[in-house]
């Protein structure tokens, strides 16, 4: 473990990748998934073949994935993040739609007859009323992507992967232990973090 | 690219042959240790609500570590290839049966349990004719769920040696040879969405006739 503490700053710069990495994706995808729930709320019809596409993405494994990648867009960061977004979609979408499904017909219908546009209500009463259960899709994909983004490192997008990936290359177990270490409680954290913003989100509702 | 990828696997069908056989045996022999396991226990969990509230915590954390966290940390403890890659596949299948296991049961109505009780069964009885069945949808939800887990962590038991199709495409990779990319990558997918769809098929069967969507 010497070597950790001599590498502080490559680890600091590895961790620091795997959480851009992370954060981008989530963030590509929850911007795609929004939309994509907001027309499906709009036209039912196409929320069964969503569902269907987006569950078979989620269950082709990652690096088969990132290697079905490869002949169209290289190497890198941004087949990464294409396959992280890909993972993210079916539970983002299902728990936005689900959100905004659950809010009160009543509450919409009342919020309708003060005159509000289907902006104003989608932004003052739609999504505060959806907002734990975007928060528990949020949840998920973040923990999902975290771990994911570590294989991403063996096609080149850095993160904590490359320790992980170094480490087993150089038959250094010290790599392996903080890249996997780190991995894991970055993911175990996000958890724990946004649980608690779910229940504290569901708990205000409920006063 | 795909006549190539197709070339290849005419010509190394031995290869091609034992990654698929390793591959299938690592993830068949993982889930079903992991189920052997897994599964007794979650339903002796729901029997003791105290221990179950630390294991299925447990669980739950157990959950959230990546898979190639938990095979990569085998090198150090076991070392490379098949039996190391078997004890991370195992370990990544336990936390969704276990805790499908111990909400399948919880999840039974105690009415039912009850009036069976009421009838005059044993505990054994009520366990084998009342629990087990309602409860074996969401047990085998749970296989599910590990079983595509399982299938494409053993994708990633080609870095510790584990072999399996994974090969093809850490080696596509290294020699940024593509035709050997879709010979890994388009079989995993297939097998993944195929052990996603065999295993539905089983959790329908499995559903008890009156639990069935459609029978009122």
């Amino acid at each position: 473990m010497q070597w950790a503490l001599t590498h502080l700053d490559d680890i600091g710069w590895a961790t620091w990748e795997h959480a851009v990495l992370v954060s981008v994706s989530v963030a590509v995808a929850f911007l795609i998934s929004f939309a994509v729930a907001i027309w499906a709320s709009r036209q039912p019809r196409v929320y069964p073949p969503i569902m269907g596409i987006t569950a078979l993405l989620y269950t082709i494994p990652s690096l088969a994935l990132f290697a079905l990648l490869i002949p169209l867009v290289g190497l890198g960061r941004v087949p990464a993040i294409i396959g992280l977004v890909a993972y993210s979609l079916l539970i983002l979408i299902r728990n936005i739609a689900t959100g905004l499904r659950e809010v009160p017909a009543d509450v919409v219908e009342a919020a309708l007859g003060m005159g509000m546009g289907p902006w104003q209500l989608l932004l003052t009463i739609e999504m505060p009323l959806a907002m734990p259960v975007i928060i528990a899709g949020l949840r998920i994909a973040t923990v999902t992507v975290i771990g994911i983004a570590t294989i991403a490192a063996y096609i080149n997008a850095g993160g904590l992967g490359t320790l992980i990936f170094t480490g087993i290359a150089q038959d250094f177990p010290a790599k392996i232990v903080v890249g996997a270490g780190l991995a894991s409680g970055m993911a175990v954290g996000a958890d724990a973090g946004l649980s608690r913003l779910e229940r504290r989100l569901r708990a205000r509702r409920a006063a | 690219m795909v006549e190539a990828a197709w070339a290849y696997l005419l010509s190394h069908p031995k290869l091609f042959r034992d990654a698929l056989v390793t591959h299938l045996t690592l993830s068949g022999c993982a889930l079903a240790i992991a189920t052997i396991l897994a599964a007794p226990l979650g339903i002796i969990l729901s029997r003791s609500p105290r221990a179950a509230l630390v294991a299925i915590n447990a669980a739950n954390v157990a959950r959230t570590v990546p898979s190639l966290a938990v095979l990569a940390i085998m090198l150090p403890i076991l070392g490379t290839g098949f039996a190391p890659s078997l004890v991370a596949l195992t370990l990544l299948a336990i936390p969704p049966i276990l805790i499908n296991a111990y909400v399948g049961i919880r999840q039974v109505d105690p009415d039912a349990i009850e009036s069976a009780v009421g009838m005059g069964m044993t505990r054994l009885q009520v366990m084998a004719r009342i629990e087990l069945p309602v409860a074996l949808p969401v047990i085998s939800a749970g296989v599910r769920t590990a079983a595509v887990q399982v299938v494409a962590g053993a994708t990633l038991a080609a870095f510790i040696g584990g072999g399996g199709l994974g090969d093809f495409i850490t080696s596509g990779i290294a020699l940024m040879q593509l035709p050997l990319l879709l010979v890994g990558a388009v079989p995993i997918a297939l097998l993944a969405v195929g052990t996603e769809l065999l295993f539905h098929l089983l959790e329908r069967t499995l559903t008890p006739r009156g639990m069935r969507p459609g029978s009122s």
